[in-house]
């Protein structure tokens, strides 16, 4: 889902930025009150952890590749503004340091994984887990499900950012200039493989490690809007 | 052991087994992810390579590309995977301490940790 250097025009990658800097800043504005100082380690740790989760691609015999991002996960235990800024570093390491998502994409990369995928995701585990107690059932479903939605509106997003450039940017042969699918094609073959594939294993990663922490140390899940945070 | 502790043993097993993300895709014949091609592919998938695309695809040299170490040619699943294991402790470790940069920036920025 790293859309590399290239795959976007201008128009795109820039309005991507656009769209991902106020985010970028309110998550610093809000970490900045909320964010107590015990909790930098927990927010380091869910950073690495979604940087070397994405390293294990998944393969679809015969076809492609892809993977699970752990940002609803980071939103499960820290919150989604703090998901959004663990995940950023993440994908800007992954651009500068091994290539993997272009510089340009950087904004368009950060929209979707560390915007929209923590935010959808964690939207869908409140409504899941509710008010129930912190070792109930229904939080590592609420965040396995969290997993599986937020993964896939990620890919839906990126599948749009490709699908639009052939109708953005052509020359007169009708050849497109970046990305070179179509809405028609983009749409359905990333949907399909994130929601018959790489959504379960975004889902089964973010449920089992829920589910252990209920049983190792469940204060790491009190993390709920309203309530102090104690690590 | 404290949580916090028995978690980063939990990512140094994800670093030790990171080469199979590497190594069952290529077992399995599959190709890049989905929008991830290089130009090569690409001309072989649509049969041109888009303009815009030719001018600015390599225009960032990464100093790992692919979680790789430039120059080697044709190298070994092996090389790659001990190649792959390396790329996970470096970026790990730049991601963990670019995060505890910033989260320290942020914590001291608007209020002081009062125990």
């Amino acid at each position: 889902m790293h859309i590399p250097d290239g795959y976007l025009g201008p128009q795109t990658y820039g309005a991507a930025y656009a769209v991902a800097a106020p985010f970028w800043a309110v998550a610093s504005k809000r970490m900045s009150r909320t964010l107590r100082s015990r909790q930098v380690p927990m927010l380091a740790l869910g950073a690495a952890f979604s940087f070397l989760i994405m390293m294990f691609n998944v393969p679809i015999p015969g076809g492609t590749t892809g993977h699970a991002v752990g940002a609803v996960l980071v939103a499960v235990l820290l919150g989604p503004w703090a998901a959004c800024i663990a995940v950023s570093v993440a994908l800007i390491v992954q651009a500068v340091l091994f290539g993997d998502g272009g510089i340009t994409a950087i904004g368009a990369n950060c929209l979707n994984m560390a915007v929209i995928m923590p935010f959808v995701g964690y939207g869908v585990y409140r409504l899941i887990s509710g008010r129930s107690d912190v070792t109930s059932r229904r939080r590592w479903i609420g965040a396995a499900v969290g997993g599986y939605i937020g993964l896939n509106a990620a890919a839906l997003a990126t599948a749009i950012e490709f699908g639009i450039q052939p109708i953005l940017a052509h020359d007169a042969a009708g050849h497109a200039l970046y990305a070179p699918y179509p809405l028609s094609v983009a749409v359905p073959v990333m949907a399909a493989e994130h929601l018959l594939l790489f959504g379960f294993v975004e889902a089964i990663v973010t449920g089992m490690v829920v589910a252990y922490l209920q049983r190792a140390d469940a204060s790491l899940l009190n993390g709920t809007p309203g309530k102090k945070v104690n690590v | 052991m404290k949580t916090a502790t028995k978690l980063w043993i939990g990512l140094i097993a994800l670093v030790i087994l990171s080469p199979l993300g590497l190594i069952l895709p290529a077992k399995l014949g599959t190709g890049s992810a989905w929008g991830e091609w290089s130009a090569d592919e690409i001309h072989k998938m649509v049969g041109y390579v888009p303009s815009g695309m030719s001018r600015v695809s390599e225009f960032w040299k990464a100093p790992l590309p692919d979680y790789a170490f430039r120059g080697q040619e044709n190298p070994s699943l092996r090389a790659l995977s001990l190649s792959y294991v390396v790329s996970g402790i470096l970026g790990a470790a730049a991601v963990a301490v670019l995060t505890i940069l910033i989260g320290r920036t942020l914590v001291r920025r608007e209020h002081s940790d009062a125990p």
